[in-house]
């Protein structure tokens, strides 16, 4: 579990290998994150076993919505001060081009921090960020 | 086409989903119009080791799976269908070291659009997990090359 100590690291150093290797599921997909300033690029790399329609080939669509629901969670606490752990309410998710078998991007914006919900818009790209694969919308509950 | 049809076409279908393999996911049951699909619990789909819940992405990933395969009990020939939209509702999260079941239908098939609905459940309680509704865009099946239609629809000796 993503401790107090750990999120401080990984904001202080912006270094996510402790964060993610806290997260089964991210390793799983192969979730990587890079910091960039103030801004947060997500990653998942090209991965076989992430695919679904097997003729284009094409990443499963729910690879690409569980890729997006946990850019936005890490995306969250981060911009916190201290750790509180988002818990997804809902997730609404547009699947606007066909993922390939490629290295897949997302961005997230904070739309709206309110005590306890947070609404976060997640976008995602391969080869042109003009040219989203996905967009998507999530609300979290924030726990202390 | 009868169940056992169904269950076949289906379960071929799956089986060609690396991601679904890689989960585990299987059929358990297959009707006209409606579908239930398996996860079984696993280290690697927790989202939080401390209370070892399932990621709610492992689940978008069944819902997304039992919803965009409930499209074949739907129809009489095999086409794939694209996912034009996805929502999920989370209500609870899943009991940790039990399958997650997903059942789900597809409501309303028209010339262009497949609308489905899916609830993800336990079999100890059977409460809701997450409910989620879908739409799929139907392109034909000449879309899809004919291989891999007759390899879902069992065509090929």
């Amino acid at each position: 579990m993503t401790t107090p100590e750990v999120l401080k690291y990984t904001q202080q150093t912006g270094d996510f290998s402790k964060m993610l290797a806290s997260i089964p599921y991210a390793g799983t997909i192969g979730l990587m994150c890079e910091q960039f300033g103030d801004d947060l690029i997500f990653r998942l790399p090209r991965k076989q076993e992430n695919l679904g329609n097997p003729i284009l080939p094409a990443i499963h669509g729910g690879v690409i919505g569980g890729f997006m629901e946990l850019s936005a969670a890490i995306y969250l606490m981060m911009s916190q001060d201290a750790l509180r752990m988002p818990r997804i309410v809902d997730f609404s998710l547009d699947y606007l081009r066909a993922g390939l078998d490629r290295e897949t991007y997302a961005e997230c914006r904070l739309t709206r921090q309110g005590n306890r919900v947070a609404n976060v818009m997640v976008t995602a790209w391969q080869k042109s960020r003009a040219q989203p694969i996905a967009t998507a919308r999530a609300h979290f509950l924030m726990e202390d | 086409m009868n169940d056992e049809m169904r269950f076949g076409r289906v379960s071929r279908f799956v089986s060609t989903l690396a991601q679904a393999g890689e989960l585990g996911i299987e059929v358990t049951e297959a009707r006209e119009n409606r579908l239930i699909l398996r996860l079984p619990y696993s280290e690697k789909i927790i989202g939080n080791p401390e209370t070892r819940v399932i990621h709610g992405g492992a689940i978008t990933t069944l819902m997304d799976t039992a919803s965009g395969s409930v499209v074949i009990c739907a129809l009489p020939d095999f086409e794939l269908c694209p996912t034009l939209d996805l929502r999920v509702d989370y209500m609870r999260p899943a009991e940790p070291d039990q399958p997650v079941f997903a059942r789900a239908e597809a409501y309303r098939v028209t010339r262009n659009i497949i609308f489905t609905r899916c609830e993800a459940f336990q079999e100890s309680d059977g409460q809701t997990i997450a409910n989620c509704v879908a739409t799929f865009m139907r392109i034909g099946k000449e879309a899809t090359p004919k291989a891999y239609r007759d390899l879902i629809t069992g065509d090929v000796e």
